[in-house]
C-alpha cells in the first residue's frame, strides 16, 4: 500500500452559484507524479488553487500527512507552485527570484547562496544568475520558475499548465526534464494539463475531471485502454465508437452484433442483458483494414489518407455512413504500403482489443461538443 | 532607403514635428536660458553683458528661504497626495472594470472647471465666515471661527486638491498592470502580506510613485495663483517669485534663472523615473 501524502475529502467550491468542484475526494501518494486532466472549465485549476491555498473551499478538508491544511494560508503550506505564466518577479535577478523563498525563511546568506546555485545548476541555468527575467527565453523562464519552487524543498510541487506557453519542440524537452527532476528530487508532483498526450506520457496516475467531478482515476494505461465512461474515452485519445447490441450471454463472454457482424467478446464488468445496446470502443491503432474480398469485416471505402511518418492514418466511410479512424504502422515488408482515395476496403479488429461501455443517459449528440479544449 | 522625394507625406510629417519642437520647445527654452545670463535693464528688460549674477542672486538668503519654504510646501503636498493616492489607486484597481471607469471619470470631471475658479471655491469653504466655520459654529463645536485661510495649511490643501488626480492616475496605471499571479507567487514562497508589500508591490509600483511625484512636486512649486488666493503674503511658491520677477519687479534674468532651476530639477526627476523603469525591465514597465 502506498503512503498518502495529501488527502482531499469532499472538496466543494462554487463561484457565483456555479459548482466548480462537487464534493471531490482524492488521495495523492507520496512521491508520485499525478496529473489532473480535463477540458477548460473542468475544475482542475481550481483544485490546484485550493491545494496551494489561493482559494478556500466552501466545504471539505485538505490534509497533508494527517495535518489539517484547510484553513492554512499559502505562505504556511509546505508546498510550492509553478505558475502557468511563470510569475517571475520582473524587478529581481534570476538569483533573487530563486532566493526569495529562502530569504522569507530567514536562512543564513551562505546557505541561501549554496542552495540557489544548486537549484539553478539542476535546471542548467547557473550561468544566468545575474540576468533579469525579461532577458531570458520562455523555456529559461520556465526553468527559473521550477528552480524557485523546488529550492524550498516542498513536500509537494503544484504545476499549473506549466508547459502550455512553450512551443511544441520545447514542450517535449521540458516534459522529459520535468520527469527527470521529479525522479531526482523525489518530490510529489501534481500537474495540471488539458493535453492528454502530455498527461499520458508523464504521469504515474491520471485524474480525468469533468464539471468538477472525477471521471476516472488510474494509470495512463488504464485510462487509455479501459476508459471508465464515454467522456474519458472521447477526451483521452481518438476513439471509434461502434454501436453494438448484446445477442447472447455466455460464461465470461457475450456475443455482440456490430454492423451485422456477430462477434464473441469478453464479458464486461458492468451488468449486461440480452438485447441491450452498448458501445464497442476501438482506438485507431486497433483497427485492421482488410482487403474488400475478405470474408470478415465491415465494408467501406477510404475517404482520407494522411502520411504521418511512422504511421499511415486513414478515414474510412462505412456503407452506413459511420466514420472510422484507422492508424496503421508501416511494415518493413511493404514500404510502399498506401491507399488511394475511394478504394474499397473492409474494417475489422482483433478480438479482445475492443473495450465495451454501456449506453449513458445524458449522452451528447455530437462528439464535437466535448472537444473544446 | 527610399528617397525623400518619393515620400512627401513622411517628409511633411517630419518637418512639422521637428518644426514644432524647434520653434515652440527649443527656441523658447533657449530664450529663457539666454535671458538668465544677461543683465537686467529697466528699459529693454535685458541687455548685455553676459553674467551669472541672476544665479548668484538665487543664493541670496531671502530667496533661498522662499525656495526652501516653497520646496517644503510642495514636498508636503506631494506626501499628502501620495498617502491619499496610493491606497486610493490600489483600491481602485481592485474594483470591477465598470466601477473603475466611473471613478476615473469622476476623478477627471473637476478638470472641466478652470482651476482658478475651483481655488476660489476652496476659499469660500476655508474663509473666516466661510462654509466650514459657519457649519462648525452652527453645530456649537467651536466658539470662534478657525483661522484656516491665509495659512500654510490652506496652500497645501489647495495644492493637494488641484494635483491629487495627477498622483492617482499614474499609480492606478501601475496597480492595474500589477499581475495578481506575482502576489500569489510571493505568498506561495512563504511571504506574508507585509513582506509581499515591501518586496513585490512597492518595487513594482515605484515607477508610478515617481511619475506621480514628478507630476505633483514640480507643479506644486509653480502654481502661483494658489498662494495668491489662499496663502497670504508669507506662503510663497517659487512660481510666485518667477511671476513677480517678470510682472512686478521686472527682473527678467532673475526670473529666468529661477525658472531654469525648476526645469533642471524636473529633468533630474525624469532621469530617476527612467532608471527605476529600466530596473524593473520590460515586463514590469509594459
Amino acid at each position: 500500500m502506498k503512503k498518502t501524502l495529501l488527502s482531499l475529502s469532499n472538496l466543494t467550491k462554487q463561484f457565483d452559484g456555479k459548482t466548480v468542484l462537487d464534493s471531490l475526494n482524492l488521495d495523492i501518494y507520496d512521491g508520485e507524479f499525478i496529473t489532473l486532466l480535463g477540458p477548460s472549465g473542468c475544475g482542475k485549476t481550481t483544485l490546484l488553487r485550493l491545494m496551494a491555498g489561493f482559494e478556500h473551499a466552501d466545504a471539505g478538508t485538505i490534509t497533508l500527512s494527517g495535518e489539517d491544511l484547510t484553513g492554512t494560508p499559502p505562505e504556511h503550506r509546505p508546498l510550492n507552485t509553478v505558475f502557468q505564466h511563470y510569475a517571475l518577479f520582473p524587478h529581481m535577478s534570476v538569483f533573487d527570484n530563486v532566493a526569495y523563498g529562502l530569504k522569507m525563511e530567514k536562512r543564513p546568506k551562505e546557505e541561501i547562496r549554496e542552495r540557489v546555485e544548486e537549484a539553478l545548476a539542476m535546471v542548467q541555468l547557473q550561468d544566468y544568475m545575474r540576468r533579469k527575467p525579461h532577458q531570458l527565453s520562455g523555456g529559461q523562464q520556465q526553468r527559473v520558475a521550477i528552480a524557485r519552487a523546488v529550492v524550498k524543498r516542498p513536500r509537494l510541487l503544484l504545476l499549473d499548465e506549466p508547459l502550455s506557453a512553450l512551443d511544441y519542440k520545447l514542450r517535449r524537452t521540458m516534459q522529459v526534464e520535468l520527469k527527470r527532476l521529479q525522479r531526482e528530487l523525489g518530490i510529489t508532483f501534481v500537474f495540471v494539463t488539458h493535453d492528454q498526450e502530455e498527461a499520458l506520457s508523464m504521469s504515474d496516475r491520471v485524474v480525468v475531471l469533468k464539471d468538477g467531478v472525477v471521471q476516472q482515476l488510474g494509470t495512463p494505461r488504464e485510462v487509455y485502454e479501459r476508459p471508465a465512461n464515454l467522456f474519458t474515452a472521447r477526451f483521452v485519445g481518438e476513439t471509434n465508437f461502434f454501436p453494438g447490441e448484446v445477442e447472447s450471454i455466455h460464461d465470461g463472454a457475450i456475443t455482440v452484433d456490430v454492423f451485422g457482424l456477430k462477434r464473441t467478446l469478453r464479458r464486461p464488468d458492468f451488468p449486461v442483458r440480452e438485447g441491450q445496446p452498448l458501445h464497442v470502443l476501438l482506438r485507431p491503432e486497433d483497427i485492421r483494414v482488410l482487403d474488400p474480398a475478405d470474408e470478415q469485416g465491415v465494408a467501406g471505402k477510404i475517404v482520407e489518407r494522411n502520411y504521418k511518418g511512422s504511421t499511415l492514418d486513414s478515414v474510412i466511410h462505412l456503407d452506413d455512413g459511420t466514420e472510422v479512424l484507422a492508424s496503421e504502422f508501416f511494415d518493413e515488408d511493404d514500404p510502399a504500403f498506401d491507399y488511394r482515395l475511394g478504394e474499397p476496403v473492409k474494417v475489422s479488429w482483433v478480438d479482445g482489443w475492443e473495450w465495451l461501455l454501456p449506453e449513458e443517459a445524458d449522452e451528447p449528440v455530437h462528439e464535437d461538443a466535448l472537444t473544446d479544449a | 532607403m527610399p528617397s525623400i522625394t518619393r515620400q512627401p507625406f513622411r517628409t511633411a510629417v517630419l518637418v512639422l514635428v521637428w518644426g514644432w519642437l524647434l520653434f515652440l520647445v527649443l527656441a523658447p527654452n533657449l530664450l529663457v536660458v539666454g535671458a538668465s545670463v544677461m543683465t537686467r535693464d529697466p528699459g529693454t528688460f535685458i541687455s548685455l553683458p553676459l553674467n551669472l549674477d541672476a544665479y548668484r542672486q538665487l543664493f541670496d538668503p531671502l530667496y533661498l528661504e522662499v525656495f526652501l519654504h516653497s520646496l517644503y510646501m510642495a514636498a508636503m503636498t506631494t506626501l499628502v497626495c501620495l498617502l491619499i493616492g496610493y491606497p486610493f489607486a490600489w483600491a481602485l484597481s481592485k474594483l470591477g472594470k465598470q466601477r473603475q471607469l466611473l471613478l476615473i471619470f469622476l476623478l477627471i470631471v473637476p478638470f472641466w472647471t478652470n482651476s482658478l475658479v475651483r481655488t476660489y471655491a476652496l476659499k469660500m469653504l476655508l474663509a473666516t465666515n466661510g462654509l466650514i466655520n459657519s457649519a462648525l459654529m452652527g453645530l456649537g463645536w467651536i466658539d470662534e471661527p478657525l483661522q484656516m485661510l491665509y495659512t500654510e495649511g490652506a496652500v497645501i490643501i489647495g495644492l493637494v486638491y488641484l494635483l491629487l488626480p495627477f498622483m492617482i492616475l499614474p499609480l492606478y496605471s501601475v496597480f492595474d498592470d500589477l499581475r495578481q499571479e506575482l502576489l500569489l507567487a510571493s505568498h506561495d514562497l512563504g511571504a506574508g502580506r507585509f513582506a509581499t508589500f515591501i518586496h513585490v508591490i512597492v518595487p513594482l509600483t515605484l515607477p508610478g510613485v515617481l511619475a506621480g511625484v514628478m507630476l505633483v512636486l514640480l507643479p506644486a512649486m509653480g502654481l502661483f495663483f494658489v498662494p495668491d488666493i489662499l496663502g497670504g503674503s508669507r506662503n510663497l511658491l517659487v512660481g510666485n517669485v518667477i511671476k513677480n520677477q517678470f510682472l512686478d519687479a521686472r527682473d527678467w534674468p532673475f526670473g529666468a534663472a529661477a525658472s531654469i532651476v525648476l526645469t533642471v530639477t524636473m529633468a533630474i526627476l525624469m532621469l530617476a523615473h527612467r532608471l527605476s523603469k529600466q530596473r524593473i525591465g520590460e515586463e514590469g514597465a509594459g
